[in-house]
């Protein structure tokens, strides 16, 4: 599983505490991507009790955007800017919303309160739209030009380079956090949504649209999934089952941080992504991810709600 | 006591049944089936077995496993770390010299015993489903939970299992068996002998858990399912019950895995990972979770269709699969065996009769959508 996009490139020389710096801010990028899916989850986790394992397929279409673009325009040598990368973004947020809230009224709508259903179902959907992609696309992986300005990276001493793709990355979610976060606090329709979080029942009374604010939510999460996949391209080629290999990880992150909790998801993809380039560097790639998830699993037992726990009554 | 006796009686006649179905399978289907035939439906034999671990653990007790793949895998591997040793007849096994090892790596010694080799089977998957399971379910960790941290488990062993490839064969897993304790694989005796010995052990633990589900402590099981904070004020400990119940669900996988290695001849982390393990949930979903032959139908069904349908229709295969898991969710969530039996009841016309058994079992919201135990 070495080649995956997204994990670390292979390191240089330099001294040994450039390469843990580089080291951690590989892991840092990794982490953010890691929460702009979880955010995806944790909203349709925490607010609707959905478990929704077609989300690694969102972002796997959000990561055809760029590409799908860039055959458009016929190749990346008629895209010198790239421009294409640019617009994918919004156009790779648009479309896997509209699907999510499509697959919501479809499917999800029906199994409120079921959440090992829509676990099974939403695998099933998962499985329809690899498929869709594999017919499509082709099985192969494939690249997506980066654009040339985000190659060569930020030289910070004479050994530590960071860059330039990973440094967009990490801006890139900083951006959509702060988003979410004017959204969730500042318009009303955010409010509506933390409203139905912290109580449905009242919202509902108040006249809040729960209905509608589900859908909403839905497309939200799974928007944030297409601009995850959409930073992924960045990394490496992608392919149909690009989404399976984030989906563990990012439930993972949900349930560290808490469930309903954004902050803790915050604090959680951070971890993950620090820990996982962390065990790589004294051991090899595949067994420091799974000394990670062990990790995960002790912790829960000690503190079964996650990091940041909701103080029930 | 009367109920007692009635039970003892049904029970003899039940095994009397199955056993009688698997003489016939045993006799009559190596003469009816062409050799491929007879292997595939081996193949699905030791899948139905699978079906049954997590119909145990999902449909009766409410714990949704999706990685069951690993207790499948590890008596896989366990049997075929044997089968290696005893085809490479006291060398190094062939992959180990490709991967630059020099000598038997220590823990493999114990598995040139061919007893130790089956003990293993049942006991290494039992011992990680006890562990996880005290972990889990003392931390009382719950529904989605156990499901997520399952699938997390299943990652982690395909993980381990990639990367270890001096000990584990890597990616390629373990292939080039030649014998199983003595007997040459190729024989096509010692297939139908494999395959003999796939019915009884599917027969056998159908009974097994027939009986375990229809006595007081299935009850136990089926009162988890629908209320565990219920059960706890009762006075019994859940948590206990669920490690019991979890580390059954995977001794039968385990003992699943080493039935399935030899007749199909290699075992990969392929066959133990994610995909693998939310299949094996599928084929109890669409055969009926909570009765016990819904899994093992689900189990030929799903698997005959696939290899029906891959072999013409490589491409449409997966929408099959996805849309039949959809379905199997929200219009069939009772499964084939559900569905049929809503049909005879609809012919029957005891709209009446159903009301009643009915309406205690739906009325519950907290439970989900809890089956009508049959037995």
């Amino acid at each position: 599983m070495e080649g995956l996009p997204g994990s670390t490139p292979r390191r240089t020389g330099g001294n040994v505490l450039d390469v843990y710096l580089l080291q951690a801010f590989n892991g840092l990028s990794v982490g953010s991507i890691l929460l702009l899916v979880a955010l995806g989850l944790a909203f349709s986790f925490g607010l609707m009790g959905v478990i929704n394992m077609a989300h690694g397929e969102f972002i796997m279409i959000g990561a055809y955007a760029p590409y799908v673009l860039q055959q458009a325009v016929g190749g990346a040598n008629n895209d010198p800017y790239g421009l294409t990368f640019l617009a994918a973004i919004p156009l790779a947020f648009l479309v896997t919303a509209m699907m999510g809230i499509g697959m919501e009224w479809a499917l999800i709508r029906f199994m409120y309160g079921r959440p090992l259903d829509t676990l099974l179902a939403t695998w099933g959907v998962g499985l329809m739209l690899q498929q869709l992609a594999r017919s499509v696309f082709g099985a192969p992986n494939v690249q997506v030009v980066s654009p040339s300005w985000l190659n060569g990276g930020l030289e910070v001493t004479q050994g530590l380079s960071l860059p330039y793709k990973r440094l967009f990355i990490m801006l890139l979610v900083v951006a959509c956090v702060a988003a979410i976060w004017a959204y969730l606090t500042r318009s009303s329709a955010g409010r509506r949504m933390r409203a139905v979080m912290q109580n449905r029942d009242i919202a509902s009374t108040l006249g809040v649209p729960t209905r509608q604010v589900d859908a909403s939510t839905f497309g939200l999460g799974a928007g944030l999934a297409g601009v995850a996949g959409c930073a992924l391209t960045l990394l490496g080629p992608i392919g149909p089952a690009l989404g399976t290999y984030y989906i563990v990880d990012a439930f993972m992150v949900v349930v560290l941080g808490g469930v309903g909790q954004l902050l803790g998801t915050i604090a959680a993809a951070v971890l993950i992504g620090l820990a996982n380039t962390s065990f790589e560097l004294w051991s090899s790639a595949t067994v420091g991810k799974a000394i990670v998830l062990v990790g995960i699993i002790f912790f829960l037992r000690w503190k079964p709600a996650g990091l940041v726990a909701l103080r029930s009554r | 006591m009367e109920q007692r006796r009635s039970l003892t009686g049904a029970a003899v006649r039940e095994s009397a049944v199955v056993a009688a179905i698997c003489l016939l399978m045993i006799v009559v289907l190596p003469l009816v089936l062409s050799e491929f035939r007879l292997a595939l439906l081996a193949k699905f034999l030791t899948f139905a077995i699978v079906a049954l671990a997590i119909d145990l653990a999902w449909g009766y007790t409410g714990m949704l496993s999706l990685g069951h793949g690993v207790f499948f895998g590890l008596g896989a591997y366990a049997l075929a770390m044997h089968m290696k040793l005893e085809a490479a007849k006291d060398g190094l096994p062939d992959f180990m010299g490709w991967s630059g090892l020099r000598e038997l790596p220590g823990f493999w010694a114990p598995f040139d015993n061919g007893l130790f080799a089956l003990a293993m089977v049942v006991v290494l998957p039992a011992l990680l489903a006890a562990g996880l399971g005290i972990l889990i379910f003392r931390g009382r960790v719950q529904g989605v939970y156990f499901s997520i941290i399952t699938q997390a488990l299943a990652l982690i062993a395909t993980l381990v299992f990639v990367g270890q490839q001096p000990y584990t064969g890597g990616t390629n897993g373990m292939t080039n068996f030649s014998t199983l304790f003595g007997l040459p694989l190729i024989e096509t005796s010692t297939q139908i002998g494999l395959y003999a010995v796939t019915v009884i052990v599917l027969g056998l633990t159908y009974l097994a858990l027939r009986f375990l589900t229809g006595s007081r402590a299935g009850a136990i099981l089926v009162a988890i399912r629908d209320s565990e904070s219920r059960l706890r004020f009762f006075g019994y400990d859940p948590a206990l019950v669920k490690v019991a119940v979890f580390t059954l669900s995977a001794a039968i996988a385990g003992i699943a895995g080493a039935l399935f290695v030899p007749q199909v001849g290699i075992i990969t982390p392929a066959n133990m990972g994610i995909v693998p393990s939310i299949e094996m949930v599928i084929w109890v979903a669409v055969g009926g979770r909570g009765t016990l032959y819904g899994p093992i139908l689900g189990a030929i069904v799903v698997n005959g269709a696939k290899s029906g349908l891959s072999e013409s229709f490589p491409d449409f295969w997966q929408y099959f699969l996805g849309a039949m898991f959809v379905g199997s969710v929200v219009l069939f969530p009772d499964g084939i065996v559900g569905a049929v039996a809503r049909g005879v009841k609809k012919l029957k016309g005891a709209r009446s009769a159903s009301l009643t058994a009915g309406a205690t079992a739906h009325d519950l919201p907290s439970a989900g959508r809890p089956l009508e135990a049959k037995s």
